[in-house]
């Protein structure tokens, strides 16, 4: 199948104006990518890893220095049309728009651009602005949104006019819980709806892109340096699973020892609140039922349960050294 | 997705030409900067023509060339900083990623201001001709809407090239309108028939366009002016201001194109939209 986006060996390198005006940066350096129809892909790096530049150069912005780009299998520095046509993009923290326009207006103005019949804008600017509970908003000038609505405009926009390929450059950044959520949730109802969608996103939260990646590849300094799945990326780290158990009334036990798949354990008593932590390193998660029996079976009594795995975090320390701010 | 490439353009200026459409209808202080303000300009030249006797058309002439001034203000501090400011807003790059030509981005924001100022220009028009009693001949309507019509094209092609070099020069360019607004007025002859500066000054002052649409407005609606004040014979200006429109639309796509390449080599173009 032809991927939605490819690059080979892409390059991007920034001259200063001036040879006294700093350095020559290299933003992306021999980039090769292959994201397929329908996934959700997440470039996960840290500030100036070259996630924007990867973007602009997909988007027909920048041109790259070398290497080559495709996106829908049209080239980006070539088939410009072809491209822009089946695309769309939204940042984060974008303030694009007129002010002295509404928010339907403005949402109908960039619809126009991609030769959308103004009835059928409309209609899917008012479904998307009820997707995202600004129906109440569309009559009010730009200006007067919050943060949060000013970026749920912004993903409209770049929804309204159906693309196959969105782009979307830290489309969470700087916003509150309950906005990033709200954006988070359609980006994955978007994607599933239609398996002939395609998202790229960049990120440097984390978390995000461990909720919502199908594939993530990790950017340092303009160079993947590994691309996968987010369970696929945990595996590399030799990290071991460890489960905490908060436990009451339980006295000395043995035994654990027998337990299949079980690497070590250890157990300390809080006196304060009369409970006792259990910590297992598992070799196998299959274990945690049989852990859990016993401490039943020895009629104990389950406070909490904790299960910690190794994350992205870990994943990024490991290939990099440092971690992502 | 849609149908033709034309429509997608046609509908993409219409959208672009949007804003300020309706503009004008939300902030009403335009009708006091831009209708009021340049009435004070006439009545100050109309009166000195008035004291010195001069030919009832000479004041016909500043009324008309006031209300023009409109169009010329709009192509300075609208048209030619309008990428420069979308730059500054972060609109630029969703223009340059969207499947259009970037000239309808441009015709768009030119439709936009040519329909804004006209509306601006024709009240100031109306007030200045009840207030100083100026008769127009409408004897040639068509003529008057055919060199009305390619005065515009030929100018707002210049706003349009203006907009692509602005964006180039960045902030600095703010001086350069500045520097183009009073020398413009007065070699344009917006406030005197521009025969009267001598051919070669005149041939000059004929680049941009609005001189030879000024002069050749004149001659229509006061045919009694044009022995002693019309610069070329009216059929040569309209000529001529074809070419001009031509050489500007030309002129416009070139520097937009060269604008858009720079972006995309040097990345600079973007780099607000982070
Ligand atoms: N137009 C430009 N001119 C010069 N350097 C740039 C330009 N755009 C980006 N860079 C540099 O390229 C590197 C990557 O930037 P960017 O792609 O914006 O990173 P990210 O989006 O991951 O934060 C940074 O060092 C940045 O300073
Ligand atoms: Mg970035």
């Amino acid at each position: 199948m032809q991927p939605a986006v490819e690059t080979q060996s892409l390059t991007r390198v920034f001259r200063p104006k001036r040879k006294k005006e700093g350095s020559i940066v290299t933003a992306l350096d021999s980039v090769d990518l292959r994201i397929n129809k329908g996934e959700l892909f997440g470039v996960l790096g840290p500030n100036g890893a070259g996630k924007t530049t990867l973007l602009k150069i997909l988007s027909t912005l920048l041109l790259p220095t070398s290497g080559k780009a495709y996106v829908a299998g049209f080239d980006v520095e070539k088939d410009l049309l072809d491209v822009r046509k089946r695309i769309n993009m939204v940042s984060g923290g974008e303030i694009s728009g007129y002010g002295l326009l509404t928010v339907r207006e403005n949402l109908w103005m960039f619809s126009q651009f991609y030769g959308i019949k103004s009835k059928e804008a409309n209609a899917r600017i008012e479904e998307l602005l009820g997707r995202f509970g600004l129906t109440e908003k569309a009559k009010e000038k730009v200006r007067t949104l919050s943060t949060g609505q000013r970026q749920k405009m912004n993903v409209i926009r770049g929804f309204v006019t159906n693309p196959e390929i969105v782009f979307l450059d830290e489309p969470t950044l700087g916003l509150d819980v309950n906005a990033a959520r709200a954006v988070r949730d359609f980006i994955v109802d978007w994607i599933r709806s239609d398996r002939s969608r395609t998202v790229l996103l960049t990120t440097h939260y984390m978390m995000e892109a461990d909720e919502l990646c199908d594939r993530i590849a990790i950017i340092d300094d303009g160079k993947i340096l590994a691309c996968d799945t987010p369970s696929n990326l945990k595996r590399m780290v030799k990290m071991n699973t460890t489960l905490t158990l908060s436990v009451a009334g339980l006295n000395e036990i043995a035994g654990f020892d027998t337990i299949q798949g079980l690497n070590s354990y250890s157990q300390t008593k809080d006196v304060e609140s009369s409970t006792t932590k259990l910590r297992f390193v598992l070799e196998d998660e299959s274990c945690v039922s049989d852990i859990v029996s016993k401490v039943v079976a020895e009629g104990s009594k389950i406070m909490s349960l904790q299960k910690t795995e190794p994350t992205l975090e870990d994943v990024f320390i490991k290939l990099v050294g440092r971690g992502l701010e | 997705m849609t149908d033709s490439y034309l429509m997608r353009n046609l509908r993409a200026v219409r959208g672009r030409a949007y804003p300020r459409l309706i503009g004008s209808t939300r902030e009403p202080s335009w009708f006091v900067f831009d209708v009021i303000l340049p009435l004070f300009t006439i009545a100050g030249y109309a009166y000195v023509y008035k004291f010195l006797d001069a030919r009832a058309e000479l004041i016909g002439y500043v009324v008309l060339g006031g209300a023009m001034t409109a169009f010329w203000l709009n192509i300075l501090w609208s048209m030619a900083s309008q990428l420069y400011w979308e730059k500054e807003i972060g609109n630029l790059p969703l223009y340059l990623m969207a499947p259009i030509s970037r000239m309808s981005i441009l015709a768009g924001m030119a439709v936009g201001g040519l329909f804004e100022t006209t509306i601006q220009a024709a009240m100031t028009l109306a007030i200045g001709a009840i207030a100083f009693n100026v008769v127009f001949s409408l004897a040639s309507p068509v003529m008057l809407l055919v060199v009305f019509v390619v005065t515009m094209i030929a100018l707002y092609g210049m706003g349009m090239m203006f907009a692509s070099l602005y964006l180039l020069l960045g902030r600095e360019a703010y001086h350069l309108s500045a520097l183009m607004m009073e020398p413009v007025y007065f070699a344009s002859g917006f406030y005197f028939p521009v025969r009267h500066l001598g051919f070669w000054a005149a041939a000059g002052a004929s680049v941009i366009p609005i001189t030879l649409g000024l002069d050749a407005l004149r001659q229509i609606i006061f045919p009694e002016g044009i022995a002693e004040d019309a610069f070329l014979p009216l059929n040569t200006e309209i000529a001529l201001l074809s070419g001009l429109c031509v050489v500007f639309m030309v002129l416009s796509r070139y520097a937009l194109r060269y604008m858009e390449y720079l972006g995309k080599t040097t990345g600079r173009l973007t780099l607000r939209w982070q």
